[in-house]
This record gives C-alpha cells, sequence and structure tokens, in this order.
C-alpha cells in the first residue's frame, strides 16, 4: 500500500504496518472527539513516525499514485478537528 | 482507511480527477496534462518567492524593532539619570512591548522557513515526477493503442496530480501563514506610525489611547525588574528607592 505523508513524501508499506497506521489513526481521531489535545498530538506524532521509519519511500519520479493521504506533519488540533467538521485542509 | 486520512485522500482525488475530465482523447489528455503539469510548477516557484518576499520584510520588521529596544531602553536609562521615573518607566514599558513582539516575529520568521524549506523540496519532487510523465508520454504515444494509452495516461497523470494538489496545500498553508504575519506586522507599523516608538521627549501626559494599550499589553513586573536594575546600575550602590520623579539625583 502506498501512503503519501502531506507536503513530505510517499511511503510503500507492508499490510501489518497499515493495520497498526490505522489504530493510530483511529485513536487520533479519538482524541479529537474527546478535545483530547495531548493525546491527538501523541498518536499523530506516533502515525508519521511509524510511516517514516517502516515505511519505504518512493523514488521522487515514480508516478504512482498514494492509497492513503495523511495530514501534513504541523497539522494542529484546531485543523485536525476541522477534518471532520468543516472544509478540511483543502477548500473545495 | 477514514480517520484523518480519509478526507484528504478524497478531496486530492476529486481535484485529480476534475482536472483529468477536463480532456476527452488520448492525446488531448497527453498535451492537457502536461501543460497543466508546467503551469503548476511555475506557480509553485512564484510562490516560493511570495513567501521568501514576505520573509525578508518580516525580518527588516524584526530589526527596526531590535533597534527600538535598544533606543527605549537608552532613553530609560537617561530619564532614570536625570530624576524622571515617570518617562523611565513609559520608555521600559515600551520597550517591553517592543521586546513581545520581537519575540513573536523570531518565531514566525522561524516557521516561514520552514515552509520555504519544505517548499523548495515539494518543487523538486514535482519537477522529477513531471519529467517522468513527459518520457512517459513518449512511450505511450508510440506502444499503444487509443484505448490503452488512455489508461495508462490516466494512471501516469494521477500520480502527477496528487503530486500537484499536494503542492497546492503546502502553498496554501505557507499563503495563510504569510497573510497572517503580514496582518501583525502592519498592526506593529501602525502602533509605530501613533509614536509608539517616537522620541520619548515628545510623549504627551501619558492618558492617551496608545498609553492604556501598552499599559495593558506589557508586564509590569518585567518593567519593575528592569527599573530595578536600571536604577542599581546609575545608583553604583546607593538605595534603589531613593531617586524620586522629577528630583536631581543626589551625587
Amino acid at each position: 500500500m502506498i501512503v503519501r505523508i502531506s507536503s513530505e513524501n510517499q511511503y510503500r508499506l507492508d499490510d501489518d504496518v497499515i493495520d497498526r497506521v490505522n489504530e493510530l489513526d483511529n485513536a487520533a481521531v479519538a482524541a479529537v472527539d474527546a478535545g483530547d489535545r495531548e493525546a491527538f498530538q501523541r498518536n499523530f506524532d506516533q502515525l508519521l513516525a511509524l510511516v517514516r521509519s517502516e515505511g519505504t519511500a518512493l523514488a521522487d519520479d515514480d508516478l504512482s499514485a498514494s492509497d492513503v493521504i495523511l495530514p501534513p506533519d504541523d497539522l494542529s488540533f484546531e485543523e485536525a478537528g476541522e477534518e471532520f467538521t468543516g472544509e478540511g485542509l483543502i477548500p473545495d | 482507511m477514514a480517520g484523518l486520512s480519509g478526507r484528504m485522500s478524497t478531496v486530492i482525488k476529486a481535484k485529480v480527477s476534475k482536472v483529468l475530465d477536463k480532456a476527452e482523447d488520448p492525446g488531448e489528455t497527453l498535451d492537457y496534462s502536461y501543460q497543466k503539469q508546467l503551469e503548476s510548477l511555475q506557480k509553485v516557484k512564484q510562490g516560493i518567492a511570495e513567501v521568501v518576499t514576505a520573509k525578508k520584510r518580516l525580518q527588516m520588521q524584526s530589526e527596526k524593532l531590535e533597534q527600538s529596544v535598544v533606543k527605549l531602553d537608552t532613553q530609560a536609562r537617561q530619564a532614570l539619570a536625570q530624576g524622571n521615573e515617570e518617562l523611565a518607566r513609559e520608555a521600559l514599558e515600551r520597550k517591553n512591548v517592543a521586546q513581545t513582539e520581537l519575540q513573536s516575529f523570531d518565531t514566525q520568521v522561524a516557521e516561514l522557513e520552514g515552509q520555504q524549506q519544505k517548499l523548495t523540496d515539494s518543487e523538486a519532487k514535482l519537477r522529477a515526477k513531471i519529467e517522468a510523465f513527459r518520457t512517459k508520454k513518449e512511450t505511450i504515444k508510440a506502444q499503444y493503442s487509443a484505448a490503452e494509452a488512455q489508461v495508462r495516461i490516466s494512471e501516469a497523470a494521477t500520480g502527477v496530480g496528487e503530486e500537484m494538489a499536494d503542492v497546492g496545500l503546502a502553498m496554501q498553508r505557507a499563503v495563510d501563514k504569510t497573510e497572517d504575519m503580514k496582518a501583525r506586522a502592519a498592526a506593529v507599523e501602525e502602533l509605530e506610525a501613533a509614536g509608539t516608538f517616537d522620541d520619548l521627549t515628545t510623549l504627551g501626559d501619558g492618558n492617551d489611547d496608545i498609553d492604556r494599550q501598552l499599559a495593558e499589553l506589557s508586564s509590569a513586573s518585567a518593567v519593575d525588574d528592569d527599573m530595578a536594575r536600571m536604577k542599581a546600575e546609575l545608583g553604583a550602590g546607593e538605595p534603589a528607592g531613593e531617586i524620586e520623579p522629577g528630583e536631581e539625583p543626589t551625587k
């Protein structure tokens, strides 16, 4: 599976890693819903760290599309909240 | 995967297919995509130039504020040496405002620096992908039938399109940040224009609007600390409390 970290890079990940990514993603979302800033930051940071460490970066001239696109690492707690309620990071 | 990534993926894919849908036949898709890609690269370059300009402006602003801090400190010292504690306090309060602004400027300039770096990296990636697309489109043109070419072009163009959409997002974030900072810089300029950092000899009775704002903004304790330090330095062993406003300091 190919995962992109927005404004950063694309990585190829094995399925077992994807499962862990998914867990952290769910935990980050749950933290946003619960208004838990600290838990959101911790899970989101872990999520990106996992993709960077376990994934193999795609070459710059690789034209493969990503299966999953993660928000950029400077995503704020407020922006994460808007992802679910408002326009999201990218206005439509 | 839903969650944080879900919306990002959906929106970017929608943007990419919107670009691709505009062209119908394979030949057109090729040319249209490639042309769009080059335009997009040009926009990224312009965006980086804008971020650099904004950063330079803020750095100049920051230098000006640094000068104000030094000037106000000197003026406070002079006022205190002349026994004018009231004026010295005023100067130190203003110095405190300038210092607080300065700190936030430095943080923001560093953030802009980071955005600039990200954009530069993104530009290099996008350039590499566009180049790969250019090579691939020649191969596709030469080797495949129209129907097959359509599929392969779409695949390749989606990869570039995703990169374009991603650079677009990075750009948007950099521009938003720059706008915030422009507004801040304008606010500081307004304060300056209103006489905040002017020569202290032109100060009024300390009851105008700017003075009230300043009093609210500045931290009293920092000013008190500064006062005590200056008094100690000037007094050279004399108890600080002996200098009264309007009195000549005793030799």
